[in-house]
């Protein structure tokens, strides 16, 4: 066992990029239940997303078109989740489940073939200047783009709910559907922007794990990040910038438990590997005696009846 | 313009229809997926459906119609409980895994003794390990309020990793040269589930499925507890003020959803399967969630649905070697169906109509 092979700087930058996945799909469920839905096929929207993204990089070359087709991806399968449970009106709890359990098979079908496959690399961008700052500079600004994507989706989405009238009203309906279908606000069609924005979230969070994190395809490889985001909306009890504190504790403790086990500490590997969903566990009991931050009208089915 | 009127009553008749025209509609969406992968959908849709039924070597896939069937239905029957109340068990894979591996340790303990109290001894444990698992979410949404769903998801994870630990290290077989994986439970006469009548498929934890289905069944139409279950789903104010005790139907239903799941992991391990190794278990615990919903949370509705179930994957296991369709494909095939009945239900609660044209 040798500690000290463990190098900090290299640490906390990689637990930046074990953090955004999390943290994407996070801030597009964070949305999703401000609207007052609960949509519990995050796993299975970022798997999707992360066979989209890695099968349209790999055909077209690009990691970029990848992405994109890896946000048409989770949103197009959240559509599923649309039909489900704002048309049929659908149990939001039943439906999640079905699109997690559809969408890790449908991932699995589609990626047969690129199974071993290498993805284009994206390339690290260097902010000149900041990147050269020692210790600061290899931590904070020498990422690929899509992390910095994430952090400004996260400033996006605090932004325009806090500030704007489009954030006013998705709260609204988030809090009470009645009144807010009372005062001409369309319910259904809100929520289904929210839900597909969520989609497409996931999906891009699901493709940063195939094509960056990793980078290669193999089935069910997103292994519970859908579910841990999940929690990690609760963590940040429904707060952008909070969501984006959980996500970095969460990827702090996956890179600092596989640095442990790649340094050989005394510990079994395998009490190691579920050591990040223990701590979730843990963090959700810490956390759960306050939920008055849970958007009052979370999973009630809307149906305008009068 | 169409509109949707809330039923006064959900429809009988659409409750019982809804599962057949979700099943015909999962069989032409799937028929259409299989042309898109370049098979005859026909035959790819009669491998799976008729093949193991009344196919040439029927006489092999009839029997492990009850073997695949069997964890299905004692697993879903315990989680179609807690549904019911509106109490979200989905880690039935994670109970699942630990009652193979406390049933299977608990028979290991005693190799190589012979004995006839291993096996029901080997049971005990089975449920006690499965029930243990759900006590955690269970007991953390009674004292502190969690989400059951994340932490008995989460739990999955844990167990499997519980899994990889103990094929690899506690319960790991000394005779067997250094590979992963436990003594074979099958040449361990006192812990082996054996078939009960030979080739017949039917073993203990068949027997004990049927007989959930009937003690559940019992439960929800002659006991009160049951009646407690339905009213807290069905009316939760209502349930509240005829003083149902939450916290205790919490407990009741995860323990006893735990518990089957841990029996069934028992008995698969004990018998079908015979090893603890890294890769034992096979999602049985998930598909269970669609078992338990094609079966409209009914005791019978779902020992039907468990059939149909275990039918896809023998089905589906014939037309891979077959038609070299992919695995994957039916796990697709199952979620679909889990699609589709959740949108039929629509049908069950409300009625489609034509809107009049109102005057504003």
């Amino acid at each position: 066992m040798d500690l000290g092979e463990i190098n900090p700087v290299l640490l906390v930058a990689s637990l930046m990029v074990a953090a955004t996945p999390l943290l994407l799909a996070a801030i597009g469920e964070l949305v999703v239940e401000k609207a007052g839905v609960l949509n519990l096929g995050v796993e299975g929207m970022m798997i999707v997303g992360a066979i989209s993204g890695f099968a349209i990089s790999v055909e077209t070359g690009s990691p970029w078109l990848g992405f994109v087709a890896a946000a048409i991806g989770g949103a197009v399968l959240s559509l599923l989740f649309v039909l489900l449970t704002q048309v049929a009106l659908a149990n939001q709890v039943a439906s999640g489940l079905a699109l997690t359990l559809f969408g890790l098979g449908f991932s699995a079908l589609m990626g047969q073939s690129y199974v071993g496959v290498k993805p284009p690399s994206m390339g690290d961008i260097h902010i000149p200047v900041l990147s050269d700052i020692p210790v600061i500079g290899p931590i904070l600004f020498q990422h690929d783009p899509i992390l910095y994507v994430g952090i400004a989706l996260t400033a996006a989405v605090w932004a325009t709910l806090k500030y704007t009238r489009v954030g006013l009203i998705l709260r609204a309906v988030g809090e009470n559907h009645d009144a807010a279908h009372a005062l001409g606000y369309k319910v259904i069609k809100i929520r289904v922007m929210a839900i597909l924005f969520g989609g497409a979230c996931a999906g891009l969070g699901g493709a940063y794990i195939s094509l960056i994190r990793v980078p290669q395809w193999t089935e069910g490889m997103t292994a519970g990040v859908g579910w841990i985001a999940l929690a990690l909306v609760v963590f940040a009890s429904w707060k952008p910038w909070r969501a984006l504190l959980g996500a970095y504790l969460f990827g702090g403790i996956t890179v600092l438990q596989l640095n442990l086990q790649a340094a050989g500490v005394a510990i079994p590997v395998e009490y190691l590997a579920m050591s990040p969903y223990i701590i979730t566990i843990l963090v959700l009991v810490i956390l759960s005696a306050d939920k008055s931050s849970a958007p009052a009208a979370l999973g009630r089915i809307f149906h305008a009846s009068h | 313009m169409i509109v949707l009127e809330k039923r006064p009553q959900p429809s009988k008749a659409w409750s019982y229809a809804t599962p057949l025209v979700a099943v015909l509609a999962t069989m032409v969406f799937g028929g259409v997926l299989f042309t898109i992968l370049g098979k005859n959908p026909i035959e790819a849709i009669g491998t799976i459906f008729w093949e193991p039924l009344f196919g040439e070597f029927a006489f092999y896939y009839r029997p492990q119609l009850l073997v695949k069937g069997a964890p299905l239905v004692l697993i879903a029957i315990g989680l179609s409980l807690g549904f019911r109340a509106g109490i979200w068990n989905i880690g039935a894979e994670g109970q699942y895994i630990m009652g193979a591996i406390f049933g299977a340790g608990a028979g290991l303990a005693f190799y190589p003794l012979d004995a006839f109290y291993i096996f029901p001894i080997m049971v005990i444990s089975g449920a006690f390990g499965g029930w243990l698992w759900a006590m955690i979410p269970a007991f953390l949404k009674v004292r502190f309020g969690t989400n059951e769903i994340l932490v008995s998801l989460m739990l999955v994870y844990v167990a499997e990793q519980m899994l990889a630990s103990v094929s690899l290290g506690l319960l790991k077989n000394p005779e067997g040269f250094g590979f992963p994986g436990s003594r074979n439970l099958q040449q361990y006469d006192s812990a082996h589930n054996a078939e009960l009548i030979a080739g017949s498929g039917m073993h203990w934890g068949v027997v004990t499925a049927l007989i959930a289905v009937i003690f559940a069944y019992v439960l929800l139409n002659r006991h009160m507890l049951g009646f407690h279950i339905r009213l807290t789903g069905e009316a939760p104010r209502a349930a509240k003020f005829a003083g149902v005790n939450p916290a205790r139907l919490i407990l009741f239903c995860l323990g006893l959803s735990g518990a089957l799941a841990g029996l069934a992991g028992m008995f698969e391990v004990s018998g079908p399967s015979g090893v603890v190794s890294i890769d034992f278990n096979v999602g049985y615990g998930f598909t269970a969630i669609i078992v338990a919903f094609l079966g409209r949370l009914h005791p019978v509705g779902i020992l039907l649905a468990g059939g149909l179930m275990a039918l896809t994957y023998i089905g589906g296991e014939i037309a891979q070697s077959k038609l070299g369709l992919p695995a994957a494909a039916i796990q697709v095939f199952q979620g679909m169906l889990l699609f589709f009945l959740l949108a039929f239900d629509l049908l069950t609660n409300y009625r489609i109509r034509a809107a009049r044209s109102e005057v504003a």
